[in-house]
C-alpha cells in the first residue's frame, strides 16, 4: 500500500486514485474499495451509496462550488498540483477550510515536495502524498521548519 | 525603527537553516536544478550573466546605521566591495559565491535582514515614500502600515506561488513619492470626513513589458481592514490570474481581461467574508505599531541658525547641493538630504563599502540613526537639523556623495543592464555615463530644472523608463545596441506613460539625441515651466521634427 503523511505521521493510503479518463464500471463503484474521484466522476457518481468509501479530487481550476453541500459528509478531498510552483492549490485549501469550514481530510497530491509541506499544511493541508521520487520518512522535519504561524489579527504576533 | 521581537528573529534564523539545508541538498546532488531553483530565487539567489547575484530586501527602504555597515562588511568580504541599489531599494550584490550564500543570509539575520520576498512569484518587498515619517506635506506616517503588511506578507503561507511577482506600495503624502499608481496595488493615505485613517486603493499598475497606470479599485478604505482586502485582492488573483503565458501574467492583465468592474465584484465578493474577520487589525496593534516609528524627541533646531544663513550666502557650492539635495523636513528647523548615487561616471546606485560606512557614521552623527533608500537609487537621510546641514555637506563631498543633481537630468535612474543582467537587451550603464558626462555643466542642467530621465536595459523596465520625463529603453537590433526613446511619462498625482517618438537610435548617439530634444524645450518653454510639462503642452511633434527631420516627422 502506497504510503502518505497525514497528521504528521507517516500512514498507509488506502484510497485508489481515479484519473480522469478511467473508465468506472458499475462494478467498480459497487465495490469496496475507497475510491478517490475526479470532480467531474464525483458529481454523476453522487448516488454510489457507499460515501464513506468516496473522495474527490480537484485540479486546481475546478469549479469546486459543486462540492459545497456535500462538504460535511465528503471524508476526503485531494487537490491536484500539476507542478509545485502553481499555487491556486493554496487558495483553494484555505477557502474549504476557512470561508466553507470543511474538516474532512485535505490532501496534497502531485508535484509536491518537502519544501513546500510547512506552508501547505498552514493553508488548511492534513494529509500529503508526496512526488513519487519523494521518501516520505524525509519529509517529516518539514512541519518543523518555521517555529512561526502566522496570527490573527496581528500579521503576525507582536511581542510573543 | 521596527526592531524585530524574538519572533521576528526566529523567523529568519529559521530561515537561514532551511536554506542551508535546501543549499546542502542542491550541491550533494539531491536536489535537481529545476528543483532549487525556485527555493534559491525565494531567497533572492539569482544567476547573472557573469555570477550568482543576491539580492537583499530592505523594507521599505529603511535602514539603520548598523545595517547599512552590515551590508558594507558583507561587499566587502563576500563581494567586490561594493553594492547596488536599485528601484525598488532593495540593494544587489553583484558577484557573490554560489554556496556562500547561506551565510550571507546568516550574517544579514544578525541585524533583523533577509532577502526573502526579493525575488520569485510572492509578494514581493514593500516599498514606500523616501520622505515618510519626516515630509512636511505628510497625510501621515505610512511605515506603521508598511511593517503591518510585510509582517502579514513575508512568508503568507496563501501567496508563496503566485502566478507572477506582485508588488505592492503604500504611500502617506499628499504627493505621491512612490509611485502607488505603478504597482499591483497602489495604497495612498486618506482621512475620511469624519476623521477616520485609510488608503485610497489603486489595482493593477506596473511597467514591464505591458505598462499600464493603476486603476481605482477603492476610494477610501479603513485600515483596520487592509490586510483582509488585500487578502480578498490576491486570492482572486491567485484563482484566477493567467498561468499559461509568463508575460500575461501579471494582476493587470487579469484586471484588464475581466473588466476593473467584474475584477472588483470578484474582490468584494471575497472580503465580503473575510471583512471583521481574523486578519483584521486591532486598534492596540496600529498603538504598538506606530510606537516604532513616532518620534517626538527632536531637539530645538534654530533654522535661522547665523552659520548656517551665512554658508548658503557665500558658498555657492553648498547653496546649489541645498537647493536641490535638501527637501523641507515637517518639523521646523530640520531637513531631509538626500545623498547622490549619481556621480558621473559611477553606475547609477552603486555605492561602495567605504561609502557605505561613511553614510552609516553621517547618519549616527545627523540623523538619527537613519538612512532611506530611494526608488530613484539614492540615498536619504531624514532627519538632520538644518545648523548641521554644512558639516554633513563637507562629510558627503569627501565620500564623492554631494552632487548636486537631485531631480536633475544626470540624477539618471538606471538599471544594471546588459552589465550584469542576463536578460538585457542592451548595456544602460555606459548610456547613463555618456549623457552625465555630456550635461555635466551644472549651471546648464539648473537652467534645466527638474529633468527625470529613466533607462532600462529591455522591456522588464527595472530602469522605471515609462515614467521617465525622457524614457529610454535598450532594444536589440540584429545584435547591436539600440535604444528607444519616450517622452512625456511621469510619476506622481499625474502619473502618466511616457510615448515613443519613433524609431531607434543606436546607443551611441542617445547623447545627441537628447541635446536636440532639450534645444526644443529651452526654446519652447514658458517661465517656469518645467520640461514635463512643456511636452504636455506641445505634444511630441515638435520633438520629433527636431530629432528625426521635418519630413521624417509627419510620417510617425
Ligand atoms: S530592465 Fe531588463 S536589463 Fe535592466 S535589470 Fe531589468 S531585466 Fe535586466
Amino acid at each position: 500500500m502506497p504510503r502518505i503523511i497525514k497528521d504528521g505521521r507517516i500512514a498507509d493510503d488506502p484510497w485508489r486514485w481515479v484519473t480522469t479518463d478511467e473508465v468506472m464500471t458499475p462494478e467498480c463503484l459497487a465495490g469496496d474499495e475507497h475510491l478517490l474521484l475526479p470532480l467531474p466522476l464525483w458529481q454523476d457518481q453522487q448516488d454510489r451509496h457507499d460515501r464513506a468509501r468516496t473522495g474527490v479530487w480537484l485540479a486546481p481550476d475546478d469549479p469546486f462550488i459543486a462540492l459545497l453541500p456535500w462538504l460535511a459528509e465528503l471524508p476526503l478531498i485531494a487537490i491536484h498540483f500539476p507542478v509545485f510552483t502553481d499555487g491556486r492549490g493554496y487558495s483553494l485549501a484555505r477557502l474549504l477550510r476557512s470561508r466553507y469550514a470543511y474538516a474532512g481530510e485535505l490532501r496534497a497530491v502531485g508535484d509536491v515536495l518537502r519544501d513546500q509541506i510547512y506552508f501547505l499544511h498552514n493553508c488548511g493541508f492534513d494529509a500529503f502524498c508526496l512526488r513519487a521520487d519523494q521518501a516520505p520518512e524525509e519529509a517529516l522535519g518539514a512541519f518543523g521548519d518555521y517555529a512561526w504561524t502566522p496570527v490573527a489579527g496581528r500579521g503576525r504576533a507582536l511581542g510573543v | 525603527m521596527y526592531l524585530y521581537n524574538a519572533t521576528d528573529q526566529r523567523l529568519v534564523d529559521d530561515r537561514v537553516i532551511q536554506f542551508r539545508g535546501q543549499m546542502e541538498r542542491f550541491l550533494a546532488g539531491c536536489l535537481s536544478e529545476d528543483d532549487f531553483r525556485p527555493l534559491r530565487l525565494q531567497n533572492g539567489l539569482y544567476i547573472q550573466r557573469h555570477a550568482p547575484m543576491l539580492r537583499v530586501a530592505i523594507p521599505y527602504g529603511t535602514l539603520s546605521s548598523r545595517q547599512l555597515r552590515k551590508l558594507a562588511d558583507i561587499a566587502r568580504r563576500y563581494d567586490r566591495g561594493y553594492g547596488h541599489f536599485t528601484t525598488r531599494s532593495n540593494i544587489q550584490f553583484n558577484w557573490v559565491r554560489l554556496e556562500e550564500a547561506p551565510e550571507i543570509l546568516a550574517e544579514l539575520a544578525t541585524v533583523q535582514m533577509h532577502a526573502i520576498q526579493t525575488s520569485g512569484n510572492c509578494i514581493r518587498n514593500i516599498t514606500t515614500d523616501q520622505f515618510a515619517g519626516a515630509a512636511a506635506d505628510e497625510i501621515f506616517d505610512p511605515r506603521p502600515y508598511c511593517e503591518l503588511v510585510r509582517q502579514w506578507s513575508t512568508l503568507a503561507p496563501e501567496f508563496l506561488f503566485l502566478p507572477r511577482k506582485f508588488k505592492i506600495a503604500i504611500a502617506g503624502g499628499r504627493e505621491d513619492r512612490a509611485a502607488v499608481r505603478f504597482h499591483d496595488i497602489g495604497a495612498s493615505a486618506r482621512v475620511g470626513e469624519d476623521g477616520r485613517i485609510g488608503f485610497e486603493i489603486f489595482v493593477g499598475g506596473g511597467l514591464g513589458r505591458t505598462p499600464m497606470v493603476g486603476k481605482l479599485l477603492k476610494d477610501f478604505l479603513p485600515r483596520e481592514e487592509l490586510l483582509n482586502f488585500f487578502e480578498a485582492i490576491l486570492r482572486v488573483y491567485n484563482r484566477y490570474g493567467r498561468r499559461d503565458n509568463k508575460y500575461k501574467a501579471r494582476i493587470k492583465i487579469l484586471v484588464k481581461e475581466l473588466g476593473l468592474e467584474t475584477f472588483a465584484k470578484e474582490v468584494e465578493d471575497e472580503w465580503e467574508w473575510s471583512r471583521g474577520g481574523p486578519n483584521t487589525i486591532e486598534a492596540a496593534t496600529f498603538n504598538d505599531m506606530e510606537a516604532f516609528f513616532a518620534r517626538l524627541d527632536y531637539p530645538p533646531a534654530d533654522p535661522h541658525d547665523p552659520a548656517y544663513r551665512q554658508a548658503l550666502q557665500y558658498n555657492r557650492a553648498f547653496a546649489r547641493w541645498v537647493e536641490r539635495n535638501v527637501a523641507r523636513h515637517r518639523v521646523e528647523g530640520y531637513a531631509i538630504v538626500t545623498l547622490s548615487l549619481k556621480k558621473t561616471g559611477i553606475p547609477p546606485g552603486d555605492a561602495t563599502a567605504e561609502q557605505m560606512e561613511g553614510i552609516a557614521d553621517l547618519a549616527e552623527r545627523f540623523s538619527a540613526d537613519e538612512i532611506r533608500v530611494s526608488h530613484e537609487q539614492n540615498l536619504v537621510l531624514p532627519h538632520v537639523a538644518r545648523k548641521d546641514l554644512l558639516a554633513l555637506w563637507q562629510g558627503a563631498r569627501a565620500l564623492g556623495l554631494a552632487t548636486p543633481n537631485i531631480g536633475l537630468l544626470t540624477d539618471v535612474v538606471c538599471c544594471p543592464g546588459g552589465d550584469f543582467c542576463s536578460l538585457a537587451n542592451a548595456r544602460s550603464i555606459p548610456v547613463a555615463a555618456a549623457i552625465q558626462q555630456r550635461f555635466d555643466d551644472l549651471d546648464y542642467l539648473f537652467d534645466l530644472g527638474p529633468l527625470e530621465l529613466n533607462m532600462s536595459g529591455c522591456v522588464n523596465a527595472c530602469g522605471h523608463h515609462h515614467i521617465g520625463h525622457i524614457g529610454i529603453l535598450g532594444v536589440d537590433k540584429n545584435g547591436e545596441e539600440w535604444c528607444q526613446v519616450t517622452l512625456g511619462g511621469r510619476e506622481g498625482q499625474r502619473g502618466a506613460l511616457g510615448r515613443v517618438i519613433g524609431p531607434s537610435f543606436a546607443a551611441e548617439e542617445i547623447p545627441d539625441v537628447i541635446g536636440r530634444l532639450l534645444e526644443v524645450y529651452l526654446a519652447a518653454r514658458h517661465e517656469g515651466e518645467v520640461f514635463v510639462d512643456t511636452v504636455e503642452r506641445i505634444g511630441l511633434d515638435p520633438f520629433k521634427a527636431r530629432v528625426y527631420g521635418e519630413e521624417h516627422a509627419a510620417h510617425h
